[in-house]
């Protein structure tokens, strides 16, 4: 693992730049796209603990993001209970969620895990359509006025910015120390040889499973934070399947199993799709999906360690011509 | 005697649903590679039989062939393209690869044909036929015998020929096969051909009897893992018989529970076969 971590200088820069965001760029619309810029980066933080450290490809990730999202608004319709609350709830479906796809489908092929994952999310997805308790194919909605800050329902995006940089911070964080610990090399041995990291005696199903949990953890904070934020959450957009589409090309294209990728991925997709709102309007969300999909297959075939990957190969080379010169 | 019908008419679509998820089985019989993209396949194959019907003319056979040659094209210019490259890279790449592919031809039949449902224009196959009581559209009948046949003829091409020997040569050994004189490019590239082609001429049927839209690639596609899940991976007879019963069951639960349902039965027998029994029916642990 080689690493361009913007160490020290680098990383306070980054920071900085997060925490100031807001005051530098006040006007909402930017507000709005650094709101979306966080959440981005987030769930492809989290999808990149089971995705690109441990290498167990999940395109079906919307489940945990789902269900995290579901949770706070139906136990605030049901109960009156604050959305703060029940955001633990979802983490722990989740990840009772996580334990049960992941028992049976890490003794196959890594294959067999992205199918199962994709049918799973759809399952779920046409499942809630049909039933009425979680409002069907309407949905459901949060608060529309806060009663406390416990409601999380707040007027403007500054409150949502900061609490969702906390949730990143926290995650990259935890995303940090597992890369650094015993755990985080059994996961990279798992992802470059299953056969010999077991001959090795690495925990391999285990592995793969706590793996799968703490992602799911952390995408299902993120589908609240989402619902907490829009206030509003349908089938589609809680378990379909470009939310989990978004996860995955945003972590590959900045680079699947590194700490920043994810960011990187969301730094250039965030923005380039809400431009591609606004030049193309309602049918420019139709064009972001091929163009999605014409970056996955580019990546897939020229550039598998995303932007970072080809950045950390072309940097050397371009230093080396300029000492030439 | 309407339950009958209903289980006719199932087990007709179950003949198709066995013939795309052939072409699925055999490319994962092949080289252990999970193609995505494969409903998006029977997608295009729908369009390809459309654009045939309205701008050539001809009747069932001619627009059956010419989507099947159309996807066969396509699905080696996908190997060729794309799949060659990333088989021996990350699994990240073998799995992105297919899965990009399936939301570019997603999309882009979105943008180009938009998401309205359309169907074929009164072909010969138009009518229905009375047998016995049970009321059967030709276009289904034609369909499933023609699926069925094709499907068969599939396993027959692999176990009876020499053509089919050196497919499951490379598949069994792929360096062995070299030195036998077999080139593996060649055979895998045949492969992703027959595959797609299976696709595509299930289409061309499903097109005579059904209406359809852009976002049928999807729901084909999630069929297509659940009867290669339920036959056993790269078994051609197992995805006929897993088919067939696919088929029935999602006609019995629609006719029962009502249409919304039969979905979420089908896909719950796929996470039930997933604890169950992951290797299928018919396939080895």
């Amino acid at each position: 693992m080689i690493k361009i971590a913007p160490k020290g200088a680098g990383l306070c820069l980054l920071a900085a730049a997060l925490l100031l965001f807001p005051f530098l760029f006040p006007d909402p619309f930017y507000q709005d796209i650094g709101v979306a810029f966080l959440l981005a980066a987030i769930s492809a933080s989290a999808w990149n603990i089971v995705g690109g450290y441990a290498g167990q490809v999940s395109v079906g990730h919307a489940m945990f993001f789902g269900l995290g999202a579901y949770a706070p608004l139906l136990f605030y319709t049901l109960f009156g209970w604050p959305p703060l609350a029940a955001i633990p709830v979802g983490i722990l479906l989740s990840v009772a969620l996580a334990v049960l796809i992941g028992l049976p489908t890490f003794r196959l092929s890594g294959h067999y895990f992205s199918m199962a994952t994709i049918a799973v999310a759809e399952l779920i997805r046409i499942f809630f359509g049909t039933w009425a308790l979680v409002g069907g194919a309407i949905g459901l909605q949060g608060p529309a006025v806060a009663r406390g800050w416990w409601d999380l329902t707040f007027r403007g995006d500054l409150a949502y910015y900061y609490i969702f940089l906390a949730v990143l911070g926290l995650l990259l964080f935890v995303t940090y120390e597992v890369g650094r610990r015993r755990f985080g090399f059994y996961l990279r041995a798992i992802k470059a040889s299953e056969r010999a990291a077991r001959s090795l005696g690495v925990p391999v199903r285990l592995t793969k499973l706590k793996a799968l949990a703490l992602s799911a953890a952390f995408t299902s904070a993120a589908g609240s934070l989402y619902a907490v934020k829009t206030g509003f959450i349908d089938p589609d957009s809680g378990f379909g399947i470009l939310v989990s589409v978004q996860m995955v090309i945003v972590a590959a294209l900045g680079g699947a199993g590194t700490l920043f990728g994810p960011l990187v991925g969301a730094l250039i997709l965030v923005p380039l799709q809400s431009a591609a709102n606004t030049w193309f309007g309602g049918g420019g969300s139709g064009l972001t999906f091929i163009i999605y999909g014409g970056i996955i297959v580019l990546i897939a075939r020229f550039e598998p360690g995303g932007l970072l990957d080809l950045w950390r190969r072309l940097v050397p080379r371009l230093r080396r011509r300029a000492h030439a010169a | 005697m309407i339950l009958l019908q209903v289980i006719v008419g199932g087990l007709l679509l179950g003949a198709v649903y066995a013939l795309f998820s052939s072409g699925l089985t055999l490319i994962w019989g092949m080289m252990n590679f999970i193609n995505f993209a494969h409903g998006e396949f029977v997608m295009l194959g729908m369009y390809a039989a459309l654009l045939v019907v309205l701008y050539l003319g001809g009747g069932p056979v001619g627009f059956g062939a010419a989507a099947a040659l159309a996807l066969f094209l396509l699905g080696v210019a996908v190997y060729a393209a794309l799949i060659r490259h990333v088989v021996r890279g990350p699994m990240l790449s073998q799995i992105l690869s297919t899965f990009g592919l399936a939301l570019l031809l997603r999309y882009t039949a979105f943008f180009i044909f938009s998401a309205n449902f359309v169907s074929l224009p009164q072909t010969s196959l138009a009518g229905t036929l009375n047998i016995g009581g049970i009321f059967l559209p030709v276009a289904q009948l034609v369909a499933g015998a023609v699926a069925i046949t094709l499907t068969v003829a599939l396993h027959l091409l692999l176990t009876r020929t020499t053509i089919g020997s050196r497919l499951l040569a490379v598949a069994e050994d792929r360096s062995a096969a070299m030195l036998m004189g077999i080139r593996p490019d060649r055979m895998q590239a045949l492969a992703w051909g027959l595959s797609a082609g299976a696709a595509g001429v299930a289409g061309a049927l499903l097109a005579t009897a059904y209406p359809w839209s852009p976002s049928v690639g999807e729901t084909f596609g999630l069929i297509a893992f659940v009867t290669v899940a339920l036959g056993g991976f790269g078994s051609v007879l197992g995805s006929l018989y897993a088919g067939l019963i696919i088929g029935l069951i999602e006609a019995v639960s629609a006719y029962w529970l009502g249409a919304i349902y039969k979905d979420i039965v089908v896909y719950g027998l796929f996470v039930a076969l997933l604890w169950l029994r992951p290797q299928g029916l018919m396939g080895k642990a």
